[in-house]
């Protein structure tokens, strides 16, 4: 089962712009719920704009991660720009990555999809303390960490609507 | 660019390129950071956008209040009679400093009269209550449930029964965002009830407040009381704001590090009070100025 989608040797279908569009409309939804200070809540839009940008780089980009990090930035009470900054960031790096990590099994995926998350929790710090704010604590890139565990949930999950059935069909070539 | 001199058909037109579109989107990000940060000018699109998304943001509560609720709902009959005897007891012991209070006011106000001095502001307000701590992680907000639409506008002040709990810094159409005064980007003039020796407070950041710029052998005490001073015009005099806990007399600084602890129930949720906005203090009455000339001046004071 821990395969990497590319080498399971499925044949996916297209990914639906409603579906796509939905799943991150749905991320909005969860990072709005107010979690108050509890550690390690993922941020779920870094997740699926990950994901989309993986999976979809033609279809989710950049524009896509601005957006939403203007609007995270207003539901958050934090600076304008700041999360659609790492957004951005995180888009663009996931798109340069896609075709290489579909290929590697899901938990090394997980672990490149780590890296990109510290990355985005990095440039928010930085762009927060160069203007005074205060140092969060390191706990705070706990949230980092549960994400990329949820990468192989997340994987069978977004990915669910794009399988078909399978059938064994011997004579077929692929 | 073919040989010969056709554009080629935008098969595959992708934009520019990602570098490209990366430095415009990080450009544009740092530009509103900056607009945000130096110029406060982004208000209104946050005030938009917030309205905008309320509805949403509405859904995204109910699992968390219904959770609440089913708390509330298995709460044992005890506990609930304990907490009704305990604040029966305290509305007592309130009610005998309350009828005094009311004697004392008028009291207070005739002697102001016969004196000549200005009256004493009386405190009104609204309540209102904590919905939920922002999840930006670098500062301390809070969000209440009233907003533009009750008249919360920026700049109230926030209470809650103990003291001085931080101040309205956006209205939005229902709820407003409110700056603990834990912040580090928070201030509030204070004075020792003790003694009346005035300072600023500023908030530390890790839960506590930092008493600034008073010399090593200013007369503060732990356990000592600070109030708002009311110099600032925002704050009214004599809301109980923090206590000192833990003074360093290190004489290799020119100024004390006094750290002091707030007295409200800063990081506990639940109902405030939320304080009309002051009255602005008169200005001096200008004399012998055309009234063009006076107008000038006003504009300048403030």
């Amino acid at each position: 089962m821990m395969e990497s989608p590319h080498s399971m040797r499925r044949i996916l279908l297209p990914a639906k712009n409603w579906f796509i569009v939905m799943t991150l409309c749905a991320a909005l939804l969860l990072n709005m719920v107010p979690f108050g200070y509890f550690l390690g809540i993922p941020d779920w839009i870094a997740l699926v704009l990950v994901f989309w940008c993986l999976h979809q780089p033609l279809k989710v980009g950049m524009s896509a991660g601005f957006i939403l990090g203007l609007l995270m930035d207003v539901v958050d009470a934090s600076v304008m720009g700041q999360h659609a900054l790492a957004y951005v960031f995180l888009a663009y790096a996931a798109a340069a990555l896609s075709r290489r990590v579909l290929w590697f099994p899901l938990w090394q995926q997980a672990l490149h999809v780590l890296l990109l998350f510290l990355g985005g929790q990095l440039i928010m710090l930085f762009a927060r303390m160069f203007s005074g704010a205060d140092f969060p604590g390191l706990s705070w890139f706990f949230s980092s960490f549960t994400g990329a565990l949820l990468w192989y949930p997340l994987t069978y999950l977004l990915l669910a609507p794009q399988f078909q059935p399978q059938e064994k069909d011997f004579h077929r070539p692929i | 660019m073919s040989a010969i001199g056709h554009e080629p058909p935008p098969f595959f037109n992708r934009g520019p390129a990602p570098l490209v579109r990366l430095l415009f989107f990080v450009a544009a990000s740092i530009a509103l950071m900056v607009a945000d940060l130096r110029f406060h000018t982004l208000e209104w699109t946050r005030l938009t956008v917030a309205t905008l998304v309320w509805p949403i943001q509405r859904t995204a509560w109910l699992p968390i209040q219904a959770a609440d609720n089913i708390g509330h709902y298995f709460i044992r009959q005890s506990d609930l009679q304990a907490e009704n005897e305990s604040l029966q007891r305290q509305r007592m012991k309130a009610a005998k400093l309350l009828l005094r209070q009311r004697h004392l006011e008028d009291e207070n106000q005739r002697l102001r009269v016969l004196l000549d001095m200005k009256m004493r502001q009386s405190i009104n307000g609204q309540i209102a209550e904590i919905i939920y701590a922002a999840r930006d992680p670098f500062s301390r907000h809070v969000i209440i449930d009233k907003g533009l639409q009750q008249g919360i506008q920026a700049g109230q002040v926030i209470v809650d029964e103990h003291g001085v709990m931080g101040q309205v810094i956006r209205s939005f159409a229902r709820t407003a965002e409110v700056s603990l005064l834990t912040d580090k980007q928070q201030a509030i003039p204070v004075q020792v009830q003790r003694n009346g020796l005035r300072s600023v407070l500023f908030g530390a950041g890790n839960g506590r407040l930092e008493l600034r710029f008073l010399s090593t052998d200013a007369d503060v005490q732990v356990g000592d009381i600070l109030v708002t001073s009311g110099l600032d015009g925002i704050y009214l005099a004599g809301l109980p704001v923090a206590k000192v806990i833990k003074i360093d007399h290190d004489n290799t600084y020119v100024f004390a590090h006094i750290t002091c602890d707030p007295v409200a129930g800063i990081e506990h949720h639940g109902l405030v009070l939320v304080l009309d906005s002051r009255t602005p203090l008169a200005l001096p009455p200008i004399e012998d100025l055309s009234p063009e000339k006076s107008k000038h001046g006003r504009k300048e004071k403030r």
